[in-house]
């Protein structure tokens, strides 16, 4: 039944913990060349640890074996289909790999003076002035690690904003369609959080919004389009509310996807948006890091941004201008992190930039906004437009929500059971039960980089599935079949978590031999 | 069409006729008029791969990085020798493309390395629980506050001037926002001032922050420095390089409440400083407060071991407003790597590692040590970095010694002012014997000579670029 071409390995997991037998090694040490003496000679005894830590003893070509074998227990968007919303799961050039093995850029340390860093500096420059443009944004800072935060650095901002002037604000607003990250940041940040009801357009309600907003607001989060694919057409007058009562208005640029070269954050009115370089950008997403969430600011936040900042002062005496890391910024927030950001996402995503161009971002955008229509449209036809009706009936932007309600009330068959069923088809299944006001939610994202025929070979999926179900709905309830394990008892990991080896290891790697860890 | 894209025009017709639209144009109709760009970006046009390269390449070409210079330069982030099989098994598809595990029967593969990741950070630290990994270190210590704030209903927070400055500035950024008070106590002789200390933690302290060995390069006296956070119930959260705990006592065993620190030196790149990982180990009794990603062991409906991402109550997809972070990236990828260099280390390896470096270092500190216009700046025992006192202007010294080819540390004045001519020397198995001798020639010939010569006023202005590389 499986349609990937290569199957899983899957035998029984073993950890290298338990591949490991005392007195094998695979690293050969460079000699001391220094005089050797006891250690308790140079750091007093009672400093010194007493037993090495029990890391694994195995030999390289086992190592390789092993980490082999667990990466094809892994499923990833070089070898298919990753439609999940929100995730923008698009084509992670090689080219950008290459550029960021650099030495120049790979075994830069990042406490180099900046006159010894001047290319470094350059690109971190040019990447921040290509964010402006698309974000249609004066300013931008590069430190934030993530999206989640830059959305902490952008209420930061939002508090220093106000503090400047005087002000303590108590409420950030957000719309129940939102991501789970905001109202987390939101809390981080000291503020409490008023969810924005959502109308029957799928943008915000207006009326709630009126009644919600008052000189209590320190800033609005929003994302546009919002997670439902659909663009808030009422932007301009959501914004002029904000701006009323003195507040910010804050863009998760986690949907900017959707966008680039055809609207700017900036021109809607936002004043803080972040943009994840993992996303939009192409960095290539790790298995869950790293990524990288710059922001983008307005003129009137800017005096707040992290330290330190990118700068280019303009040269002298003939001199072309120079690029520097400007830490006397009296209004800072202060950092964020150590150092200047994550460089090497910086050098992968200007890549990413410079290849595109202007024509080719617009084009991208346009691309992953005709996709994900098509694909609605396809998913409207036959079963799917049945049992998967689409949450908000109208043009997308760049992904779109089905609501599987009917589907599980007429054929007993879930979401998650779908989802699971798509992986005996080799696809990645969309993002699920998110956003929480779709019942049975299914967000579906396919970006520019797919193909008419994979989002077809998707539609017809989804199709064959229902289809089965219909004649016989515990085969998806029961999946999936072909895959390294199938469904795993979540409950279990939480009541009771293992979350490491229990040590020494016992036999080779049977139930038992995994406890609780106990130290 | 672009490189990355595949829609042909006849691809574009047919998506449009199934859609019932004329053109794309009319698909983002939805944009209101007024907000739809009419201009293109002011960006260049797209460009080949090639120059694409060559445009990277030449911005490369003006870093002085760590193969063209010989480098002493630590403060955090360190030139390690990353093994050949690190690269070969991260830059895999299978481990590069993938989204966070959310469906953990095709993620297996990522999951069962966080979890023998945690494992081998457990090990590390001497604590039971880790998390799969943060951001980086400066912000995982700021992380540390927010969960120290959560178990002990306090907010106030008792630092040592010895943590890295980058850590106490990111610290105090959280701290505003999360409503804390930072207090900080003093170095004396290079270690925190124990005194001091003691007199600053209150029952009003949530958590002290120590790191050790600290940003001079002391191994600090954890366990007695920790005494008074005990004594008034406040957590004890010991920053931490990961590289020296082959040899030096795990902060665990040392009343640790929460051990973390920067991932880098384990098979990270510099990369001009990230990305990396930060590590995040703490006692059982913190686990349903950590931050980050957890995986955890369990079995599947046939009785089959498999790993999950555990514990997902605590975050922000599923508590929103009440998660105990509002962080999603574990940072994977590094942390695979860490774990890659880790195994290829082994045990043995690891703690050898450690030794060479306690060894070469206390080689590298008696050797500068003995140069004219040099001293100690304290004389705590150290494991890999150390720092001296220069009788010469710090900048000076450093700029003569870079025209050698010589990175020769990392100048302590404007984080630490009364360290004006402090200089932060790191050493990594990287740095050989005969570069150690050359760097204590090339410090002793640049003291001299800044000491010696006029220096024209001009030059001591901040020096132009461009002509470097």
């Amino acid at each position: 039944m499986a349609m990937t071409e290569t199957p899983m390995q899957r035998e029984r997991a073993r950890t290298i913990y338990e591949k490991s037998k005392p007195g094998r090694r695979a690293a050969v040490l460079p000699a001391a060349e220094v005089p050797e003496p006891p250690l308790e000679e140079l750091i007093p005894a009672e400093l010194l640890r007493a037993e090495s830590p029990r890391l694994p003893e195995v030999a390289e070509p086992e190592i390789v074996r092993h980490y082999n074998r667990l990466s094809r227990r892994n499923f990833d968007l070089d070898s298919g289909f990753y439609p999940l919303g929100s995730c923008t799961m698009k084509h992670n050039p090689r080219l950008n790999e290459r550029v960021a093995a650099l030495p120049g850029h790979a075994r830069l340390h990042p406490a180099q003076e900046p006159k010894r860093a001047q290319g470094a500096l350059e690109l971190m420059w040019l990447l921040q002035e290509s964010l402006a443009e698309i974000c249609g944004l004066p300013h931008v800072s590069l430190q934030p690690s993530a999206g989640s935060h830059g959305e902490l650095a952008g209420l930061l901002l939002t508090r220093a904003f106000h503090a400047d002037r005087g002000e303590e604000r108590t409420k950030v607003l957000a719309p129940d369609t939102s991501h789970g990250t905001n109202p987390a940041s939101v809390t981080m940040a000291g503020y409490e959080v008023v969810k924005v009801a959502t109308n029957e357009s799928g943008g915000v309600e207006m009326d709630d919004l009126r009644a919600k907003v008052d000189g209590d607001v320190a800033c609005l989060m929003l994302t546009n389009p919002n997670t439902l694919g659909l663009f808030d057409e009422n932007i301009a007058e959501i914004a002029a509310l904000i701006h009323g009562v003195g507040g910010t208005l804050y863009y998760d640029g986690a949907n900017l996807n959707a966008v680039m070269g055809h609207s700017r954050p900036g021109d809607m009115g936002f004043d803080i948006v972040h943009v994840n370089l993992h996303k939009s950008f192409s960095q290539p997403h790790g298995g869950g890091g790293p990524g990288a969430g710059p922001i983008a600011v307005s003129e009137r936040i800017e005096p707040y941004l992290p330290r330190p900042q990118v700068v280019r002062r303009e040269g002298t005496n003939g001199h072309g201008p120079t690029f520097d890391l400007d830490l006397d910024r009296p209004k800072s927030i202060g950092r964020l992190r150590g150092f200047q950001g994550n460089f090497g996402v910086f050098v992968r995503s200007y890549a990413y930039i410079l290849s595109l161009g202007a024509d080719g971002l617009a084009e991208a955008s346009e691309t992953a906004v005709l996709n994900a229509n098509y694909l609605k449209a396809r998913l409207a036809e036959g079963r799917a437009g049945k049992r998967l009706p689409v949450a908000f009936d109208r043009h997308c932007m760049h992904e779109f929500v089905l609501s599987g309600k009917p589907m599980k009330k007429e054929l007993g068959l879930a979401t998650l059971d779908l989802a699971k069923r798509l992986l005996d088809f080799g696809f990645h299944p969309p993002t699920v039960y998110f956003p929480l006001l779709v019942e049975e939610a299914l967000m579906i994202e396919p970006t520019e980089t797919e193909t008419k025929e994979s989002l077809d070979a998707f539609a017809d999926a989804i199709e064959r599935i229902l289809a089965e179900a219909e004649q016989d709905p515990e085969i998806a309830k029961s999946a999936p079949y072909t895959t390294p394990v199938r469904r795993l008892d979540e409950v279990k990991a939480t009541r009771k978590p293992v979350a490491r080896q229990s040590m020494p290891v016992m036999g080779d790697g049977g139930p038992g031999s995994a406890g609780r860890a106990s130290r | 069409m672009t490189r990355y894209t595949s829609a042909t025009p006849a691809d574009r017709a047919e998506m449009l006729a199934t859609i019932g639209d004329g053109s794309t144009a009319e698909l983002f109709e939805q944009v209101p008029a007024a907000l739809r760009l009419s201009d293109p970006l002011e960006l260049p046009e797209g460009m080949s791969e090639a120059e694409v390269f060559e445009r990277l390449a030449a911005l490369a070409e003006r870093n002085a990085d760590a193969e063209e210079q010989v480098c002493f330069v630590g403060a955090g982030m360190y030139d390690h020798y990353v093994p050949a099989i690190v690269d070969a098994i991260t830059q895999r598809s299978e481990f590069l493309t993938p989204y966070t595990p959310y469906q953990p029967e095709i993620s297996q593969g990522g999951l069962q390395v966080m979890f023998e990741f945690q494992t081998a950070m457990s090990e590390l630290t001497g604590l039971p629980v880790s998390n799969a990994g943060l951001y980086e270190g400066p912000s995982s210590v700021a992380s540390a506050g927010y969960l120290a704030m959560a178990a002990t209903k306090r907010r106030r927070f008792v630092v040592s001037r010895g943590l890295h400055p980058h850590s106490r500035e990111t610290l105090e950024t959280y701290s505003v926002g999360y409503g804390a008070e930072v207090v900080e106590v003093g170095l004396r002789d290079g270690e925190t001032d124990a005194g001091e200390l003691a007199a600053a933690v209150d029952g009003e302290t949530a958590a002290v922050f120590l790191q050790s060995p600290n940003f001079l390069g002391a191994v600090e006296r954890v366990e007695a420095l920790g005494a008074a956070a005990k004594e008034h119930g406040a957590l004890l959260v010991v920053a931490t390089d990961p590289m020296t705990l082959g040899v030096l006592k795990p902060p665990g065993e040392q009343g640790a409440d929460i051990a973390l620190g920067e991932g880098q030196p384990l098979g990270n790149r510099l990369d001009f400083g990230g990305p990396s990982f930060g590590f995040f180990c703490a006692t059982e009794e913190q686990i349903r407060r950590m931050p980050g990603r957890i995986a955890g062991e369990t079995e599947d409906v046939d009785g089959r071991r498999g790993f999950v991402l555990a514990l997902q109550t605590r975050e922000q997809h599923i508590r929103r407003e009440k998660a105990t972070h509002n962080i999603c990236t574990a940072q994977a990828l590094n942390a695979l790597a860490a774990m890659v260099h880790l195994a290829w280390l082994g045990r043995e390896g690891y703690r050898e590692l450690g030794e060479l470096l306690v060894r070469r270092t206390a080689y590298a500190r008696g050797r500068l040590a003995a140069v004219p216009g040099v001293e100690l700046l304290h004389e705590a025992p150290v494991a890999r970095e150390f720092a001296l006192r220069l009788d010469a202007p710090v900048e000076r010294v450093l700029e003569r010694c870079a025209e050698r080819g010589i990175a020769a540390g990392y100048p302590l004045g404007r984080e630490y002012p009364e360290f004006e001519n402090g200089l932060l020397v790191a050493i990594t198995e990287r740095r050989t014997r005969a570069q150690i001798d050359d760097l204590a020639e090339a410090l002793g010939a640049a003291i001299q000579a800044a000491n010696g010569e006029f220096v024209p006023d001009s030059e001591t202005k901040s020096p132009v670029a461009g002509e470097v590389g």
